[in-house]
This record gives structure tokens, C-alpha cells and sequence, in this order.
């Protein structure tokens, strides 16, 4: 690799960072005062005959730091395993259960106190068709078989998985008669199907009530949508069932390594040791593969928000679509300026199998990993240029936003591979969009090499189904009441907005992996997530915790850490309802 | 699957729907409640204060002292009450109208020839005002944070700034101090309170809480359990001030931003929302754009008073019974000075001698004057000392002197004098 012709990139930034070659890497270092900085001398290091860039330049004033279980304790200590799984995203998830097919003992580490805590639910779902990835790209062979992995998975593990296509919708007559055929032949060089151009009656078919300056749109019949915390949690069900285990509350804290092997991994809940490792540690993988001995990259977090709508407003998107971004933004719907870097294709409308609108999401560079903050500047860029999208869309219509962090590399790839200088470590590393897509391709891979690396048998008694009860509220009412006369508590609604019902609370309480939180329960079977946002039911499902779980509702957390809802008895204080 | 045929069916069991099916059982009507909760009472059994009742029972009661008033007199009426049963959808077919609902029995059809839709209303949520920052445990609508008080007996704060001067905010005020909590102040972003005079009296000033008017909550800080909170002040348009930000440390922001009436059954029955109410549009009898459904209380429109409350419903409930479909309306159109007013239209063809008119001002005036005008005249005029939007108006009139024809034009507008 040409490092000066590196250097001399990186400097035109930032004169004063120090580039090196270090391990078949590039390798940065020194101290820059804009974030922005960073982030672009990162950029400026990446060359295709590298392994990575090592982006280890520092930001003046800001440490970084990682938000901690508050829990400590031995339970794992002197644990022996087949293969230890570092992160309980959709990747992690997805993993455990695949490698459950195989003969091992398997666990799965994750630092906060439920699966799905970070990217994994901070996303929209979109189930990615790959029309914007490259030939080369991990991100593409993965989305590709992820994408049609799907199929099976909504079967085995019976979840909401709706092929609701795509659509990149034309403003102009120029882009309907330039864009198509291109899209065309990229799709065929991709071996993407379903990619055809749709003339605005055909839209409509698809969409009836379309943008009014839609002059036509590319259809992509691939596409669709989950939930994936739903999926996530199902996955990590579906794993448990099959004799997998998993711990919540527990980060990995330090890594013993020997001859090129990982020994040892030590944990807030003692020291355990595994066989094999996985690093699926989402925004956190590059810290993990570096305790191994494997880093070849380098996380930048990029910060993503997105806008929900109450579902009486379903209707303005039956799909999901964007404007096409050849033609540039009218002068009205353009953002107002923000300081910081982004990189995206700009977002749009979609629905949600859940029937919700998801206006958005946007993207910035941020240093902090768990920046989960949202702010007004963001919001209202997104609902102006989205109007585009979804014309009658209003700020009455918004019930709740969120953030998420993107695991990105330099590379703008994923890190799947064996492990380089470590070999008993596999990489499903720098997994952001379209990581939903790509999961369960990356575990099929993973569980793959694992297989012929260690000659493991396969597990003869592996289940790939998983059931669950069903969305009552979805169901014909004969069905309905069959549940209700099995279980009076299923009869009893405790979420208006979202018509979720006791029994179905206490169901989500049950499950093979135990997490009795009230944002828990909310991602399991959704009481909260409607239009109250939980203004009426959160207080009837702390106390269903409570009696279920046999505590005090002052000990019922809303998510993580210290999120307890209340603070004990008033001064009278006792039960009246 | 239990069916059951009525003549009235209301659904939901607070002071609006208790008021309406007592009524409608006293004019004739074989009428039964449809309430998704346990028990009967709606809010009212989470509000523990006193000052209802003042207008209709002449005494001043805590709002569970009132519902239970009107819960006997429906145990009187023996009026049925399915509690605990929630309506999931309705449908028309004919003159009759089919409610399903789920309830621990299973699922249950309601047949009626008409309905009271007494559903209440829902608060606005912390998003829904664009606070912005974290998602941390202790962010709590008045209502929520007034449940785990009031009916948990659990304190969810120790420290807590309220956003929103609204009369559950206010409340909420005093009742977290009387248990111990300290409330840093109650922040407004308008710059009139929103709720009673004698609330800001009785709740804030007694309690030496300070009310900082113009002020708005920008974000809260805190991962697990909120930290801290964001103030700052803001200019005519609303807008937050660069500069006036203030952090204040405390556990909890409590939200009293505004109700919105409920109407997610009447808007898939295809009824017309008034713009200005966020309830179902209505005429005299309180008669939605769908011939047999009715509307009352807050989810017609938010009022400040249960006897308000009361009373219209009551009228609902009594024009349910063997209703009049509709026949010649004449709408009334909002004119300037007001925020809202029911009923936005009368019906011709049914009795308007007896109309009763509620309406709120769009701001805060002194000696100011309600007109009717019917094409561009006035035919009626009343003056008022005083008006002032937390506070909602209530006259009964006579319409039959105002000259109305098919086809005249009315508009309801105040003026300041």
C-alpha cells in the first residue's frame, strides 16, 4: 500500500495526525479539536489494498465511554463454552441460534438487560432490496441471502415479515427517462430481481395516493419490513428453546489471549471460557476485536433519528419510498444547516408491520457510541423535507421519535470474516444498514466456518420453530374468543391504543428469555407504543410486573440501570385501585 | 358469542357516560354501559381533590365522592354496566348499529338503535410537544403521575418540574408537595396560565410554587432516570430564547400540555371532527354527523367543569332515546375571538327553544361581548366582565328568536370592548 499517498491525503485535514502502516492496517493517531476532523481523516485512510483503517486519533476534551451494567457478581465465573457470543443485537441473536444447530454449548453476552437494546431497535425494519450497494461488497452478498432468508425465518419463528416493496420515486422527467434503465442494469449486475420502472398509474396501484409531483418510480418488488426487536427477541427465544443461554447485564471487560488464541474473556460477572468467540458487538465491535488481538477497523458512530406517526395516519404510506435524489431538493424543503458530517441517502416514508408511518432517518457523525439524544434542528429537517413524501403529513400526526447509532467502518462495509491474527475469533463486525437484511446471512456464513473449522456435529434435536400467542387484536373474532375462553386475562385490554391485553403481557413475562422491564414488555407486545404513549396503561403494567414477578412496583424499571418509576409509598401510602 | 340488544349503549363509564345513561333510562330508554375498566367513575376516581360538583349538587366534593353520586343512581336505574369491556369496533347496518367488544367473557355484540359515545379524552405526551434529549425513566403526563399517587399511593418523584400550567399540572402541584416532594416550578409556555384562577391560587400560590410564564422545558437530561431538565424562556412565536437556558437538576418533568378528546371510534364510524374542538362536529341534541351517535363530555370537547359535563351528557343521553334523524341544519360559523364552541350547528327540525351553548374565548379579555350574528346582523348579544380561555362559558338559548331559516347564515363571534 502507497502510505504516503495516504499521509498526504490525511494531512491536506489535519497536518499534525500521524499515519503509519501498522499490521496491514493504516493506522492514525494524534489529537484533532472537530469531531468532523476525525471522521474525515478516517475517511481519507481508507485504500482497497489495506486491511482497514485503525482511526485511533483522539478528540480534544471528550473521553468516550461505555455505559455499564450496574450489576457485579460471579455467576459466570470459570464458565467453560463451545462458543461465546459477544452482543445480543439482531447479529448476535441471529448467530446463537444458528450455531445452536450444531453440536455446542453456546452463550451469549450482552451488556444491557434485554436483547435489542441498541441498533436493533433504534431502526425501522426495512428489509433492504441492495439496489444502492456495490459488486465486491459484503453488504451485498449478505443482503442478498438475507433477503431471501426471510422467507423461512417468518415461518420458523413466526414473525410479522411483510414484502412490502420499494419504491425511489421520480420529481422529474429527466430522471424518469435517464434513471430507469440504469437502475435497470444494476440490478441485473447485482442479480437483484423485481426491479422495474412504474409510470404514475401503475404507482398508484401500488400507492394510491402518491406524491403529487411523482412523474413515475422504481419499483423494488423485494423489499419489505419487520419488526426487529420483535425479530431479535424471537431469534434469541428460538435459541434458548434450543438449549442456548444467555446473559443480560454483562460486558465483556478484558480479554486473555495466547499462541493466537483467545483464552480467557472476562466479564463483570466473572471469567469465562469459551472455544470459540463471535464478536457481534454492533458500535462496541472494534474495542472487542482489538481485546482479541483482530481489530483490522475502526467503529465511527453515526447518529440516525426517525419520526413515528400515529397509525391512523398508515395511509399516507402503504409501502415504503423516497424521493429520488438526483434532482435536487426544492429551496422550501431543503435542511437548515447543521455543522456536523452525515452520510445517507436521505430517508423517507415507510410503514411499519405494526401500521405506524416512519418518517426519516437522517444521519450525522457523532463521537459518542451510545448518543441516543435527540434535538429540535433534526426533527424539523426531517418533517420539512419528508412533506415531500408524505404531503398531508403534519407535526400533529408525530406520537414519538427516536435515535439510533449506526456501527459504521471507514470502509463503509461489514467485518465478516475468520479472524486474522486471532483464530479462534470470528468478525460480524461494523454491521450497520442494512445489518436487519443482512443477519441472518451473516450467521448462516459464520455457523458455516465454525462447522468446518472445529468438524462439530450437527445437533439432531434442533427446533427451528418458535411460537408465540399471536397479536389478539389482529385476529378474526371466532379466534379471539377461542384464546379468551383458554384465558379469561386475554378478555381484559390494558392498552387502549394498542389493544393489548393482560394475558398477553403476562405471555411476554414468560418467554424463554426473562425481561421484566416495562420497555421490555412494550417491545415484546407493544402496550405503550400507541398514541398515549403509555400515558394511561404504564402505570397497569408496572403493577402486572410487580405481581407477576413477585416484587414491589418501586423495583419495576422502565429499561435499564436505576429506571425505576417511582420511589415508594407516599405518605399515606398504600394500594386504593 | 353473548349478544346483547339495547336502545341506548354507552360507551365509556365516566361522569359523561354515567350522566348520559342515567338520563336515557329516565326518558324511557333500555340502555346499558360499555366501560373498559374495572369499575365505574372514569378519571374522577384518580382525582382526589375537591371543588366538583359546586354547580350541579350545590356542595363542593372529590371527584370520586362525585362519580359515586352518579354510579348509585345508575345502580338505581338498574342500568347495566359491562366493565372491563373494551369496544374494538362498530359497524351499521341498517337503522341499527352493531358494537363488538372483548371482554373477559369472550367477545360480545351489542345491538342498538343508538350510541353515546362518552369516551373522554387522552393527555398530550412529551413528544407530542417536542421535548427533546433522552428517553429516561420519569417523564410523566399529570394524569399518570396522578395515578401512582392517588390510586398506587406511590411516589414518582422526589424532586420534579412540571410543563404546562393546565389544571391536572396544577393539581399535580400541589398534591406531589403535600407528599413530600419538592416542585422546582411550574413552567408555561403561553403567557397566560392555562388553568383555573382559583387553581393558580389554591395549588401554586398557597404552596409558594413559583410559575414562570413563557417559559418551555427544551430537553431533559439522564439515561436511566431522568437527571435534569432544560428551561429556557421563549419569544411571541413560542420559540425557545438562545441564551435563557437554564438547567435544573431534579428526578422527574411532569406534563400538563393539553388534552385531546378521544375519538378513534367516531372517526372510523366516518363522523366529522370539528377542527377547532377535536370532537365530533354536533347539532342541539348533541347529535354527531351520523344519525344515532351522540357525543358528550370530553371527547366532544375538553371541559374544565364535571358539572358542565353532567349537564351536557345528560342532555345526550335524554336526546338518544327514540332520536329524531337529522333534518335541516344550519351550521354556525366560528367568527373571531373564539377557540371553540358546541354545538356547531341547529337542527330545524328539531326543538331549539332550549339550546345550550358552550363556548370558550380564544384570549384572555376584559368586558368583552358574545354576538350572533344571522346574515351579518346580530340577533343576540351577551356581555361578559370578563373571559378568559382555561374558563369555558355555558348559556341555554333560545334560538326560535333569532329568525334562523334553512337557509340563513349564522356566525357565534366575541369582542373585545
Amino acid at each position: 500500500m502507497n502510505i504516503k499517498k495516504i499521509e498526504k491525503k490525511v494531512h491536506e485535514i489535519a497536518p499534525s495526525v500521524k499515519v503509519e502502516e501498522y499490521n496491514g492496517c493504516v493506522r492514525l493517531t494524534g489529537e484533532l479539536d472537530k469531531w468532523a476532523d476525525v471522521y474525515k481523516c478516517g475517511r481519507a485512510a481508507v485504500c482497497k489494498d489495506s486491511l482497514g483503517v485503525l482511526n485511533d486519533i483522539t478528540l480534544k476534551g471528550y473521553t468516550s465511554q461505555m455505559k455499564m451494567p450496574s450489576v457485579k457478581d460471579n455467576s459466570l465465573d470459570g464458565k467453560k463454552v463451545d462458543v461465546l457470543v459477544i452482543g445480543g443485537g439482531i447479529t448476535g441473536c441471529a448467530i446463537l441460534r444458528e450455531v445452536m444447530r450444531l453440536n455446542v454449548s453456546a452463550l451469549l453476552v450482552e451488556k444491557a438487560n434485554d436483547v435489542a437494546m441498541a441498533s436493533s431497535s433504534r431502526n425501522d425494519g426495512c428489509i433492504h432490496v441492495g439496489i444502492d450497494l456495490h459488486k465486491g461488497q459484503q453488504k451485498l452478498k449478505y443482503v442478498l441471502r438475507g433477503n431471501e432468508l426471510y422467507d423461512t425465518l417468518k415461518e420458523d419463528l413466526d414473525i410479522q415479515f411483510k414484502r412490502w416493496a420499494q419504491m425511489v420515486m421520480f420529481s422529474t422527467k429527466w430522471e424518469k427517462t435517464i434513471i430507469p434503465p440504469l437502475f435497470k442494469l444494476k440490478a441485473k449486475m447485482l442479480g437483484i430481481k423485481q426491479v422495474e420502472f412504474y409510470k404514475t398509474v401503475d404507482v398508484k396501484n401500488y400507492e394510491p395516493d402518491p406524491p403529487s409531483w411523482c412523474t413515475g418510480a422504481m419499483f423494488m418488488g423485494t423489499g419489505g419490513v419487520i419488526s426487529p426487536y420483535k425479530t431479535t427477541v424471537a431469534l434469541a427465544n428460538n435459541a434458548i428453546e434450543n438449549g442456548a443461554e444467555i446473559s443480560l447485564s454483562t460486558v465483556v471487560l478484558g480479554m486473555e489471549t495466547k499462541d493466537g488464541k483467545v483464552v480467557s474473556v472476562s466479564t463483570n460477572r466473572g471469567t469465562v471460557y469459551p472455544k470459540i468467540v463471535v464478536n457481534a458487538a454492533g458500535v462496541f465491535s472494534d474495542k472487542i476485536a482489538e481485546m482479541a488481538g483482530d481489530r483490522t477497523f475502526t467503529i465511527h458512530p453515526r447518529k440516525g433519528t426517525d419520526i413515528i406517526l400515529d397509525k391512523k395516519k398508515a395511509g399516507y404510506a402503504l409501502s415504503s419510498y423516497n424521493r429520488s435524489y438526483f434532482a435536487p431538493l426544492p429551496e422550501a424543503n431543503r435542511p437548515d444547516v447543521t455543522e456536523d458530517v452525515g452520510h445517507t441517502k436521505g430517508g423517507g416514508v415507510m410503514r411499519t408491520v405494526d401500521n405506524n408511518i416512519l418518517v426519516g432517518p437522517d444521519a450525522h457523525e457523532v463521537p459518542d457510541r451510545e448518543d441516543y439524544t435527540t434535538n429540535m434542528l433534526d426533527i424539523n429537517n426531517m418533517l420539512k423535507k419528508q412533506v415531500l413524501c408524505a404531503e398531508k403529513m403534519t407535526k400533529a400526526d408525530v406520537i414519538t421519535y427516536f435515535s439510533g447509532i449506526r456501527a459504521a467502518t471507514y470502509e463503509e462495509d461489514f467485518v465478516v470474516r475468520r479472524g486474522i491474527f486471532t483464530k479462534n475469533i470470528y468478525e460480524a463486525a461494523g454491521i450497520q444498514s442494512p445489518g436487519i437484511t443482512a443477519a441472518p446471512a451473516i450467521a448462516e456464513d459464520i455457523v458455516k466456518w465454525i462447522r468446518e473449522d472445529y468438524k462439530f456435529e450437527d445437533n439432531k434435536s434442533f427446533n427451528p420453530k418458535y411460537t408465540h400467542t399471536p397479536r389478539l387484536a389482529d385476529l378474526p373474532d371466532e379466534e379471539r374468543e377461542k384464546w379468551i375462553k383458554k384465558n379469561a386475562a386475554y378478555g381484559e385490554i390494558v392498552c387502549r391504543c394498542e389493544e393489548v391485553s393482560k394475558g398477553e403481557i403476562i405471555d411476554a413475562l414468560e418467554q424463554p428469555l426473562h425481561v421484566a422491564t416495562v420497555d421490555g414488555v412494550k417491545r415484546r407486545v407493544r402496550p405503550g407504543m400507541g398514541r398515549c404513549q403509555g400515558g394511561f396503561c404504564s402505570p397497569t403494567v408496572a403493577k402486572i410486573i410487580a405481581e407477576h414477578e413477585g416484587i414491589t412496583v418501586e423495583e419495576v424499571l422502565k429499561s435499564d440501570g436505576n429506571s425505576n418509576l417511582v420511589f415508594g409509598d407516599t405518605k399515606g401510602g398504600n394500594d386504593n385501585d | 358469542m353473548t349478544e346483547h340488544s339495547y336502545d341506548v349503549i354507552v360507551i365509556g363509564g365516566g361522569p359523561a357516560g354515567l350522566a348520559a345513561a342515567k338520563s336515557a333510562k329516565e326518558n324511557g330508554g333500555n340502555v346499558a354501559i360499555i366501560e373498559r375498566e374495572p369499575r365505574l367513575g372514569g378519571i374522577l376516581k384518580q382525582c382526589v381533590h375537591d371543588g366538583f360538583g359546586l354547580i350541579r349538587f350545590g356542595e363542593k366534593l372529590a371527584g370520586p365522592e362525585y362519580s359515586e353520586r352518579y354510579i348509585d343512581f345508575v345502580k338505581e336505574l338498574n342500568i347495566d354496566a359491562f366493565t372491563l369491556t373494551f369496544v374494538t369496533k362498530i359497524a351499521k347496518e341498517g337503522d341499527k348499529y352493531i358494537i363488538t367488544a372483548v371482554s373477559s367473557a369472550g367477545i360480545e355484540k351489542f345491538i342498538t338503535k343508538s350510541i353515546v359515545l362518552a369516551t373522554g379524552c387522552r393527555e398530550r405526551t412529551a413528544k407530542q410537544v417536542f421535548i427533546q434529549g433522552t428517553r429516561p425513566a420519569g417523564v410523566f403526563t399529570a394524569g399518570t403521575a396522578q395515578n401512582f399517587v392517588n390510586l398506587q399511593g406511590k411516589l414518582p418523584t422526589k424532586k420534579c418540574v412540571i410543563l404546562g400550567s393546565g389544571d391536572i399540572g396544577l393539581i399535580m402541584a400541589r398534591r406531589l408537595t403535600l407528599e413530600g416532594a419538592e416542585v422546582e416550578g411550574v413552567y408555561e409556555v403561553k403567557p397566560t396560565p392555562s388553568g383555573l384562577t382559583r387553581n393558580i391560587h389554591q395549588c401554586l400560590h398557597d404552596f409558594d410554587i413559583p410559575l414562570y410564564l413563557s417559559h418551555t422545558v427544551t430537553r431533559v437530561f439522564g439515561v436511566d432516570r431522568l437527571e435534569a431538565v432544560e428551561v429556557a424562556k421563549v419569544d411571541e412565536k413560542m420559540n425557545p430564547i438562545k441564551g435563557t437556558e437554564r438547567k435544573i437538576e431534579c428526578d422527574a418533568l411532569i406534563l400538563s400540555v393539553g388534552l385531546i378528546p378521544e375519538n378513534e371510534l367516531a372517526e372510523n364510524l366516518g363522523i366529522k371532527i370539528n377542527g377547532f374542538t377535536k370532537g365530533p362536529d354536533c347539532d342541539q341534541t348533541f347529535m354527531t354527523s351520523m344519525d344515532g351517535v351522540f357525543s358528550c363530555g370530553n371527547a366532544l370537547n375538553v371541559f374544565d367543569l364535571v358539572d358542565y359535563v353532567s349537564e351536557c351528557s345528560e342532555a345526550a343521553g335524554k336526546n338518544a332515546v327514540g332520536y329524531t334523524p337529522s333534518g335541516k341544519n344550519v351550521q354556525i360559523k366560528k367568527g373571531k375571538g373564539l377557540l371553540s364552541y358546541i354545538p356547531h350547528r341547529i337542527d330545524l327540525t328539531k326543538d331549539y327553544s332550549k339550546v345550550l351553548l358552550f363556548f370558550r374565548a380564544a384570549k384572555d379579555m376584559d368586558k368583552a361581548e358574545l354576538k350572533i350574528m344571522v346574515n351579518g346582523k346580530e340577533a343576540f348579544s351577551k356581555k361578559y366582565s370578563c373571559l378568559r380561555p382555561p374558563e369555558m362559558q355555558r348559556l341555554e338559548m333560545d334560538f326560535t328568536a333569532l329568525g334562523i331559516k334553512e337557509n340563513s347564515e349564522i356566525e357565534i363571534l366575541v369582542e373585545e370592548k
